[in-house]
């Protein structure tokens, strides 16, 4: 049989931070042969057979949220999404309270997303079962900086000394705090750009190279991780306006066919096309951004395989284990 | 055993050979080359790991790491034959099967080991068998191959420890 998994990864995945440059390439590796599963005419492993698994998404969400329900699918679990609006939440139920509703339910692992940071940490304390971080705050979206990882190492063959810039909003964004910290665990180059208002003031305490002008950016980088302008952000006053963006911050092929090198282009999505990518970048040669995407499913069974079951009361119990 | 094999199917003609992850694999590989020598036919390889189909999933301690699935080509209509090193409870076979049923409808299954220890927990017996060996419960009987393990050899040994 198989060896037993070196670095298990505990009860629940609230983020990259915590994570062991191990565990981290631990759940990278387990996703290689998920990949194949996605490809097959019947798409779908009996891995997790009984399993209920609780989609809670208190904020909007596409392709996080699709993505999680067909790895879920795809392992067989069975699922049940709830959304904020139309639930008991409208009401006026606390976080908690809703969870251990469905916790009565018997169910056994919760995937959460939440307006405000911190939320999954909270959950995960105070209930049983597995608990997995979907995008909390401004906090960490841990699956979003797998599946980037992933993409690059996909594409690079390696992470360590890889030189990443995350370009746009990275004050509000989750995406480039679990970009930071995973790919700096695993020996990879961060950079950050951006306007300063957009960029958090305690950036040095992330210790990563920042740059000012995203000509120098693309100049330093193998790839670029271009993150989503926020739209509802303008109306804030943190930049004067989408064109000017644009002009100053926007990845436009012109400025990558100044690179000495090949500039890979990520994307976490949703895009603004024409504000902070244009269009024949998102869709040239050198954008993996769909690949990011078809990854993104490969990683979140990984993950729930990763986390599932694995009782180790039982597990004595059932060392027969033959062939 | 590739003899056995091809006699067994009447020919290479729509013959798939799927190595069981992860000694099987390499058995199978040497059984694919032993044809193609012997007949001059080229057979596709294939492999197969069963970690995400096996019955005991929920009560095993750290998840197992799964290896790479590759079947090469279409087995609707072809003849598979599942290839392992040592057949013992029958469980990883139990799960090949629903493994392989996920990838179409072969028009038959057969069954190549390397040792049959005996010890069935399941009604499974294989089609061709490289050796017969006597083993009590207590025991564990490891293939080595040269690919993964320096050498080729069958080790009978006392100890039941985890592999």
């Amino acid at each position: 049989m198989s060896g037993a998994a070196a670095a298990p990864l505990g009860k629940d995945l609230l983020g990259l931070e915590p994570l062991t440059a191990e565990q981290i390439t631990l759940i990278l590796d387990t996703a290689e042969p998920f990949k194949e599963i996605s490809e097959r005419a019947i798409k779908k492993v009996p891995t997790l057979r009984g399993a209920t698994i609780v989609n809670l998404f208190f904020e909007a969400s596409t392709r996080t949220r699709i993505s999680f329900e067909f790895a879920e699918k795809r392992l067989s679990a069975d699922t049940v999404n709830v959304a904020s609006t139309g639930s008991s939440v409208q009401k006026g139920e606390t976080l908690v309270d809703t969870a251990r509703n469905l916790e009565a339910m018997r169910i056994d692992m919760v995937v959460i997303r939440h307006g405000a940071s911190g939320a999954a940490q909270f959950l995960a304390d105070r209930i049983e079962s597995n608990v997995i971080n979907a995008g909390d705050g401004t906090h960490e979206h841990p699956t979003q900086g797998l599946l980037d990882l992933l993409t690059l190492r996909d594409h690079f063959k390696r992470l360590d000394g890889l030189k990443v810039c995350i370009v746009g909003d990275v004050l509000h964004s989750r995406v480039a705090r679990s970009n930071i910290w995973g790919l700096k665990k695993v020996g990879a180059h961060v950079a950050v750009c951006g306007p300063r208002s957009l960029l958090p003031n305690a950036i040095d305490e992330l210790d990563v190279e920042v740059f000012d002008r995203v000509e120098d950016a693309i100049d330093w980088a193998d790839a670029l991780n271009v993150l989503r302008l926020q739209l509802e952000r303008m109306q804030a006053g943190y930049i004067p306006s989408l064109r000017e963006y644009n002009r100053v911050f926007g990845v436009s092929r012109e400025r990558l066919e100044r690179a000495p090198r090949d500039v890979v282009i990520l994307h976490p999505g949703p895009m603004n096309r024409g504000v902070e990518i244009d269009s024949d970048v998102a869709d040239g040669p050198f954008s993996v951004i769909l690949d990011q995407v078809t990854n993104g499913v490969a990683i979140r069974m990984a993950v729930l395989y990763l986390l599932s079951g694995g009782r180790p009361e039982l597990a004595e119990a059932a060392k027969s284990g033959g062939r | 055993m590739a003899d056995e094999i091809v006699e067994l199917n009447a020919g290479t003609d729509d013959l798939i050979i799927v190595g069981i992850q992860r000694r099987g694999v390499q058995l199978a590989a040497r059984i694919v080359s032993s044809i193609a020598d012997r007949e001059k036919a080229k057979v596709p390889l294939g492999a197969l790991d069963i970690t995400l189909y096996r019955d005991d999933l929920q009560t095993v301690g750290p998840r197992p790491v799964v290896g790479p699935t590759d079947i090469p080509a279409d087995v609707d209509g072809r003849a598979v034959v599942i290839v392992d090193d040592v057949l013992y409870t029958g469980r990883t076979v139990r799960a090949a099967l629903d493994e392989l049923a996920d990838f179409g409808r072969p028009k038959r299954i057969a069954l190549a080991v390397l040792i049959d220890r005996g010890g069935r927990e399941l009604p499974i017996q294989p089609d061709i068998v490289g050796k017969r060996v006597e083993c009590a419960p207590g025991q564990r009987i490891d293939v080595l191959v040269e690919e993964l393990d320096e050498r080729d050899a069958v080790v009978l040994s006392d100890r039941e420890e985890s592999a």
